[in-house]
């Protein structure tokens, strides 16, 4: 494969990735910590999250202010993001200006201050983040799904976390946190763009080498009880609009699965990152008539998670008859196989999305660290001949395995009629 | 130390010797260029139709013709057009503002015919079915009732109202929910035949071809496109200036937070005043984490979760707006910090450092914004949109560096008036 990646362990543990593209004059480094909302009990949720905006708080070596203004004023763009299983923190800078980012993130990987006052004021901020989540009729069904959805299972919550968490986490639970989970060992440092392999990583090992070693942070090992039966949720809200959402249980981005569930969603909902309009689910629905909009995701997580698709009625439909239609779409998968030739489709629809994502630095460095996660680099290298080995009687199993109304919800938001 | 493998740094920016521009004799203008790192092709562009050629009583018109383009031509159906792309990997699309028509695509490099094949048909024989305009006005009504409900959409087309009066860019070019539903199919008819056409359009094309390949496929699907009655677009009214400060709210119940605009008047992007004022916006609300507006009501009083400004220049006149999105019972104390913010850049203007530090990011940021097939076609579109000389970017650092401190001060005093602001809100409440 060309531009191969240079993967190397630090004595402290913590994983290096590098990986020289010499298209355009830029590097972008990507530090990634094994910490999400998987990780938080009920009490702390949402932490995760904070902990990432303390993260722009400052170090004695880079204080707010400075921290901030440096990177931009080199024309850097950075930021940071939490996910169920995983925070990362970005920049990606012209080439020759890439240490100060170096420096920084080994600066803060142990450095944070975490003061009283810092967290007072980013606590209304993400309070305010969260109220501008549940603007969103989306949102507020989403939730009440998830939260249906993992009864036991930390994915019960959403990353923002839980308003009354918000309003009660304290100082120290933040600092705890960071100090757990921001250890080397815990962290995988990505760089992709232009730069000579050996100089760099003599510059990561200066740098990072010297962070101590921390102790691995244990889990909250709770898995999700199988359903026993399809349970149904409403909630009611301003608008006009009806939804609705439909999730089924999915597994681990590593099971030996996961591909054929990929192409299934291929067919089911359109390639992601392409349009949609000839998928089997737009056909059936929004092409009759049935809903104005359909759409469908799931995500590559340690543990199983969920493969939703919402459908947006149109004032004069009911729900139960686009719920119907789906359903029959999913029978039809599961009674025959599909055409070998739509999953040639489907193979080819990922790789254009490949060829298009080769253009951009970030995005390169950000598949190397994201697949780290929860599984390794040759997640990445090898997706696209693993979709192609998959077989319309392995579309057809998985259909029938994981497609079970019996352990499915079915959530609609009911518009109150008010609002405008 | 990460020693640059680059050979020509600037390579990355467009110059007049790597753009390759071309004028077919119907009057459609190409440009193209190269970049071989990836096997993939972008393409975009526009034509002058735009929301300007509407009736009051038709809003939404333009929107709703360039949105049928694709869903029906002579020779394919909706589903046909869609199959070609999706089946390809291959995305195309059309979007209608005031002015313009845009359009933009990208394939594997294999598939630009069928790309260009697709935009010409789309753009000259499209056949506006009855079922399928159905359809989509649907997906348009729903698309207001969702806007109706989203505190930051509506405050924004309260704004504008507010800002433009019975100006053009005062009316919302997805229209609303009574001009969509008077809309027929003679109109979308119509209005294609009429405002559609090769003069005016310009197609940019990036990626693994060589231009001259590029323009002869533009040119192959494209060349003989005619149409001798493409009307001109209507010139710009004046605008009314605001005499004083307008605020006006937009109750949305049940919501937990409202969004505010607050803001005035700006350069277009053709006029001399545009960079200092661009480099002022940065100081104001963009620069680090959102500027003096992020620092005053996210950092210092963790009001808000987003509190920045932004500069909308275009071909007419451009808006400066300052926009945040904070609890509703926070929205007084949010507007009184941004009008201290306000009056503050007004008086002293930025400061010398300051000014450095924006400088520095807009010029170091560069080769980011160029590094995809799609920033350097937006890149190159602009430049020949607002005529800006396709060495603009050659010559970008010494025109942001030759920007000094009382360049800022006159345009922040020129434009911003703090007695003259318009204030809009939306949210619960009564504001």
């Amino acid at each position: 494969m060309k531009n191969p990646v240079t993967q190397v362990t630090l004595k402290n543990g913590m994983k290096v990735m590098l990986k020289e593209i010499h298209t355009a004059p830029i590097i972008s480094s990507w530090v990634w910590y094994k910490v999400g909302s998987r990780d938080e009990a009920t009490g702390k949720t949402g932490i995760s999250h904070w902990t990432e905006h303390m993260m722009f708080k400052g170090t004695k070596k880079f204080p707010a202010n400075i921290l901030d203004r440096s990177i931009s004023r080199e024309g850097g763009r950075w930021n940071a993001a939490t996910s169920r299983d995983s925070t990362r923190y970005y920049e990606t800078m012209p080439a020759h200006k890439i240490d100060l980012a170096l420096r920084l993130e080994a600066d803060r990987m142990t450095n944070s201050i975490f003061t009283e006052k810092e967290v007072a004021s980013e606590r209304t901020v993400i309070i305010s983040e969260r109220e501008g989540h549940e603007n969103e009729p989306m949102f507020l069904l989403g939730e009440a799904m998830q939260n249906a959805a993992f009864r036991v299972h930390p994915y019960h919550h959403e990353i923002i976390g839980d308003m009354a968490d918000l309003r009660s986490i304290t100082r120290d639970d933040l600092y705890t946190h960071y100090r757990t989970f921001y250890v080397p060992n815990n962290a995988v440092l990505a760089i992709a763009g232009d730069f000579e392999t050996k100089v760099m990583l003599q510059r990561v090992r200066e740098l990072f080498e010297r962070i101590p070693k921390g102790e691995m942070p244990s889990r909250l090992i709770r898995p999700e009880p199988e359903r026993k039966g399809e349970l149904r949720l409403t909630v009611e809200g301003p608008g006009e609009t009806t939804f609705t959402q439909i999730a089924y249980p999915f597994p681990s981005a590593t099971h030996p699965d996961y591909f054929a569930l990929q192409v299934l969603e291929s067919l089911l909902n359109g390639a992601s990152g392409l349009s949609y309009k000839t998928c089997r689910l737009y056909r059936a629905l929004v092409d009759k008539g049935h809903t104005v909009d359909v759409s469908g995701w799931s995500e590559s997580t340690i543990d199983p998670f969920l493969y939703r698709v919402t459908m947006i009625h149109p004032p004069d439909r009911k729900p139960e008859e686009a719920l119907t239609v789906f359903d029959d779409e999913i029978k039809k998968l599961q009674d025959k196989p599909v055409p070998a030739v739509e999953i040639a489709r489907a193979v080819k629809q990922a790789r254009a999305v490949f060829a298009y994502g080769s253009e951009n630095i970030t995005h390169q460095a950000f598949w190397m660290g994201y697949t780290s996660m929860f599984s390794g680099y040759s997640w990445y290298t090898t997706y696209l001949n693993k979709l192609a080995k998959v077989t319309p009687k392995d579309v057809q199993r998985v259909a029938q395995t994981y497609f079970q109304s019996s352990k499915r919800l079915v959530g609609t938001y009911i518009p109150n009629g008010k609002g405008a | 130390m990460a020693a640059s493998k680059m050979k020509h740094v600037n390579s990355s920016m467009p110059s007049p010797e790597d753009v390759y521009q071309a004028s077919l004799s119907n009057g459609i203008t190409v440009l193209a260029r190269s970049n071989f790192n990836s096997p993939s092709v972008n393409m975009g562009g526009y034509l002058p139709a735009g929301a300007l050629f509407e009736s009051d009583e038709k809003l939404g018109l333009a929107d709703f013709a360039s949105s049928m383009f694709m869903r029906g031509t002579q020779k394919r159906s909706f589903d046909s057009i869609y199959n070609e792309l999706e089946t390809t990997g291959a995305s195309l699309g059309f979007d209608s503002g005031v002015h313009n028509t845009n359009f933009g695509g990208r394939a594997l490099v294999e598939d630009l015919p069928l790309l260009l094949k697709l935009l010409a048909e789309s753009l000259i024989t499209p056949t506006f079915p009855a079922d399928e305009m159905e359809r989509l006005r649907a997906q348009m009504l729903t698309g207001l009732a969702l806007r109706a409900q989203d505190t930051s959409d509506m405050a924004d087309l309260l704004f504008e109202q507010m800002l433009y009066g019975d100006h053009p860019y005062g009316r919302p070019t997805d229209g609303y929910v009574e001009t969509i539903r008077s809309i027929t199919r003679n109109d979308l008819e119509t209005f294609h035949r009429l405002h559609y056409g090769p003069r005016g359009m310009v197609v940019v094309i990036v990626g693994a071809i060589q231009p001259k390949k590029a323009v002869e496929a533009v040119e192959k699907f494209l060349g003989g496109w005619q149409v001798p009655g493409q009307l001109e677009a209507p010139p710009l009214p004046t605008l009314k200036p605001v005499r004083k400060t307008l605020k006006r709210h937009h109750a949305i119940a049940g919501k937990s937070q409202s969004d505010l605009v607050v803001g005035m008047l700006g350069p277009n992007r053709k006029n001399s005043d545009y960079m200092a004022a661009s480099l002022g916006n940065s100081v104001l609300g963009q620069f680090g984490m959102m500027g003096r507006i992020g620092d005053s009501v996210r950092e210092k009083s963790g009001l808000a979760y987003y509190a920045y400004s932004s500069l909308h220049a275009g071909i007419g006149p451009g808006s400066w707006e300052v926009i945040a999105g904070v609890n509703p019972s926070n929205v007084r104390k949010a507007l009184g910090l941004i009008e201290k913010e306000l009056r503050r850049f007004v008086k002293n203007g930025v400061t010398k450092e300051e000014l450095a530090d924006s400088q520095a990011n807009f010029v170091g940021r560069l080769p980011l914004s160029l590094e995809s097939n799609g920033g350097m076609v937006s890149a190159i579109l602009n430049i020949h949109r607002y005529n800006l000389g396709m060495d603009y970017y050659q010559r970008y650092e010494s025109t942001v560096r030759s920007v000094k401190r009382e360049h800022v001060v006159e345009v922040a005093r020129k434009y911003i008036d703090p007695e003259k602001l318009v204030i809009a809100t939306a949210g619960p409440g009564k504001g």
